[in-house]
């Protein structure tokens, strides 16, 4: 195969094939969907601080703006942001390179995962221009509210925003399909399966979840679709229909997402804490273990979002006993990313303090799923803030925290450049410590019996009063900074893209594959595809002078 | 241990409470535990010129222990959590003692509807009386609710009770509660139920026998009067 003859602009950008380029465009994709986003949270957080002023680039906000904004930033930081840059751009750019492949395996099929991505971004980006505005049911989408217009008052924005859920949910099986066959079909010669490095392992094993996931989801995207436009009564009681079982449906997929997108975010940070404490992962096997033991249960959780629903409360205990226990294996897992680091030589590069914040702030997101879990105290917390504060906790590790740690770490592959050291710290602390700030007077104010999704507390007696107020002006002010500090990040990493120092093939002196091709890597990734000799983590090993031994160099070498 | 914020303000919120404090002593104690230990193994095995890694698999016995043991113990700590959630949980949720008195209780888009027993202190009769966005109640009486929704999904959700159940329209659902402190409290709607979610606010109101028989006899009045 020939990749060197010179390509348009539009076949280089737009209509690519190459792994890499798509991993890209997911990532553009992704991160401009994450400032939208963020924008989204800024206007709302305003709101709720400031009840009823003109929001500085926004203007007033109304009960029905609000409702919106809060829909769409949960739907698209899940769907537009985690999703397309955990599972689509790091799995793009990285799977093959990682296991010794010049592409995926259907590189057309993964072009056309990305532009039916794309599609669902525009359409649900459209939905705020319709007549009526953007959907405001919230991300969970519950019926009867979200199946009849003359509930959510947004005829056309419900129908927008879940055919561009629905949307997602195509560019996504099509995209794992292609992952998991893959990392299957095309390991290099020699790469045995426990060979292979556990960010690939995860998101693999985060590719199978979705789409074992994701079909009862797409039915029911389709039921509601047609209880919307054409008048069936899949969910509507009048007509013989449950609204319940949307929840099933949607909690069905919903509590694997989780997992879906937890575990990619975990598989970045074990191949960073590996290299910048130059040790062998402790337990490679243990990870994989607790990686399957989270995947299955994870499909046996769902109801706990709905202890309250009206399901039947005998069916509670069983999701309890099951919630509660998810905690093993996932604590296991943090455990043996803590022992790792016992004995090391540990560095505080910028992608390691990611990697390290995002197991620190984890945990607290992790314990604090238990008061929910356990379904008597969750009597009183669901719907409250502290369950806000709970799955923020966990989701900003994921998407925004490991996400950084990723990006830091494979720039200089990425680009052939290295970021600014200094800028990177500065945006670190400028983002983890307000991140704390947001959140953890989110917790105080759950506890209180704040619920959520209400645009103005000052019809609330227990909730009107100064001291509250003042936690949530002290998580919106957090929240100003933290948005305004990703500047730094922004002007970091472009300006690093054409300004920053020169990276060598393998900066970070790491094992895994993709640190032997070049940086940037060109179409067709190595120029003799490599072979594999030994495990990814071969850090330190004794005997050897060199404390790191690459997985394509052959044992004579020693 | 009660919520600060909060008072207790039917039976089985300080049961409720207790849980909370329990998941949270245990959950507390790993959080620092482990905090304590990653932030420790971060200064104690900071990089040192010329320094080496150990080269540890964590596959040797000596080695596993240091996360097989506290995964058993995790796992303990799970179990109790389990076994205290599920025996309030069966309480409130999935006991119904004897009722002293009935309530109906209505969402819809954007109001709470509340129907009490009139002075015959049976729902569903002539003397019944609806009011929107209160709730009357007596003190130390064991009322059942009956939730129902006229359209959406709603969710009453009263904090100083640690009570909250969706109103799933199409059903009736069945719960109780015992208040047990006189007062005026906060009634929310928990569930996203459209523009007006945010406008649901309601009142609980909780009375001595004395305060509630002249509320029902007031409420009363003028319809007998008009038979």
């Amino acid at each position: 195969m020939s990749h060197a003859e010179e390509q348009s602009f539009f076949h280089k950008y737009m209509w690519s094939t190459d792994h890499k380029m798509i991993g890209m465009q997911y990532l553009f994709t992704g991160m401009a969907m994450a400032l939208i986003g963020g924008f989204m949270a800024y206007v709302f957080r305003m709101q709720l601080a400031f009840p009823n002023i003109a929001v500085p680039g926004f203007g007033q906000v109304s009960p029905g703006q609000y409702n919106a904004l809060v829909t769409n930033h949960g739907s698209i930081m899940i769907f537009w942001v985690a999703m397309p840059v955990l599972i689509a751009a790091f799995g793009n750019y990285l799977i093959p390179l990682m296991i010794g492949a010049d592409d995926m395996v259907f590189p057309r099929l993964n072009r056309l995962s990305y532009q039916i991505f794309l599609l669902s971004a525009l359409v649900l980006i459209a939905s705020f221009f319709v007549e009526g505005g953007a959907f405001g049911g919230a991300w969970t989408a519950y019926p009867p509210l979200s199946a009849k217009s003359q509930y959510s008052l947004t005829p056309l924005g419900a129908t927008l925003w879940i055919t561009a859920v629905a949307l997602e949910f195509v560019a996504f099986l099509i995209g794992g399909i292609n992952f998991v066959t893959t990392a299957m079909n095309a390991r290099a010669p020699g790469m045995k399966m426990f060979d292979v490095p556990l960010v690939v392992w995860m998101i693999v094993i985060a590719s199978i979840m979705f789409m074992a996931s994701v079909g009862p989801l797409i039915a029911g995207a389709f039921m509601l679709i047609f209880d919307q436009t054409v008048g069936t009564g899949f969910f509507d009681p009048d007509k013989g229909g449950d609204p319940v079982l949307w929840q099933h449906l949607f909690w069905f997929f919903g509590h694997p997402e989780v997992y879906v997108v937890l575990l990619p975010a975990c598989g970045i940070v074990a191949e960073i804490i590996t290299v910048f404490s130059r040790k062998k992962m402790f337990g490679y096997k243990t990870v994989l273990y607790t990686t399957f033991a989270t995947g299955i249960l994870s499909f046996f959780v769902w109801a706990h979002h709905q202890f309250i629903s009206g399901i039947d409360p005998r069916m509670a205990n069983v999701f309890t006993v099951t919630t509660v226990l998810i905690s093993v294996p996932i604590a296991e897992m943090m455990f043996v990313y803590i022992a790792t680091l016992y004995g090391g030589q540990i560095t505080l590069s910028v992608p390691m303090l990611w990697a390290l914040a995002f197991i620190g702030e984890f945990l607290l997101g992790g314990v604090t799923g238990l008061f929910l879990g356990a379904s008597g105290a969750d009597i009183y917390f669901h719907d409250t803030y502290f369950v806000l504060a709970h799955f923020h906790y966990t989701f900003v590790p994921i998407a925004i925290i490991a996400v950084f740690a990723g990006l830091t770490y494979w720039f200089p592959k990425m680009f052939g450049r290295h970021m600014s050291e200094k800028l990177g710290k500065l945006h670190f602390w400028g983002t983890i410590i307000p991140f704390n700030m947001i959140f953890i007077p989110l917790f105080i104010l759950g506890a209180a019996g704040q619920h959520r999704r209400i645009y103005s507390y000052e019809h609330f007696p227990e909730l009107a009063t100064p001291a509250l107020q003042d936690l949530r002006v002290l998580a919106t002010m957090s929240l100003v900074v933290m948005l305004s500090c990703q500047i730094i990040f922004l002007y970091n990493f472009f300006s690093s893209t054409t300004g920053g120092k020169k990276a060598s093939r393998n900066p970070w002196k790491a094992n895994t594959l993709e640190w032997t091709a070049e940086s940037p890597p060109p179409h067709g990734n190595f120029p003799t595809l490599p072979s594999v000799y030994r495990g990814p983590y071969e850090y330190s090993v004794p005997g050897r002078e060199e404390d790191y031994w690459p997985q394509d160099q052959p044992a004579e070498t020693r | 241990m009660s919520n600060p914020f909060l008072v207790q303000a039917s039976t089985y919120a300080a049961d409720i409470d207790n849980l909370i404090a329990l998941v949270g002593v245990l959950v507390g104690f790993w959080f620092i535990l482990v905090e304590g230990a990653f932030f420790w193994l971060i200064f104690k095995f900071k990089a040192k010129k010329g320094g080496r890694a150990l080269y540890i698999d964590g596959t040797n016995k000596g080695h596993k222990k240091w996360v097989s043991i506290p995964h058993y113990l995790v796992l303990v700590c799970d179990i109790l959590i389990i076994v205290a959630a599920v025996r309030v949980w069966v309480d409130v949720k999935q006991t119904l003692p004897e009722p002293d008195g009935v309530v109906k209780i209505m969402g819809q888009q954007w109001q709470w509807t509340f129907t009490h027993p009139g002075p015959d202190n049976v729902i569903e009769t002539e003397d019944d009386i609806e009011v929107s966005d209160e709730l009357r109640l007596e003190i130390n009486k064991t009322y059942h609710y009956r939730l129902e929704s006229r359209d959406v999904m709603h969710s009453f959700s009263v904090p100083v009770f640690r009570l909250k159940q969706d109103a799933v329209p199409g059903r009736t659902i069945v719960g109780w509660f015992t208040p047990t402190k006189t007062g005026t409290y906060d009634i929310q709607c928990a569930e996203m139920c459209g523009i007006g979610h945010g406008l649901m606010p309601a009142r609980v109101i909780i009375e001595t026998p004395q305060e509630h028989a002249a509320w029902v006899a007031k409420m009363s009045a003028p319809r007998v009067a008009q038979k």
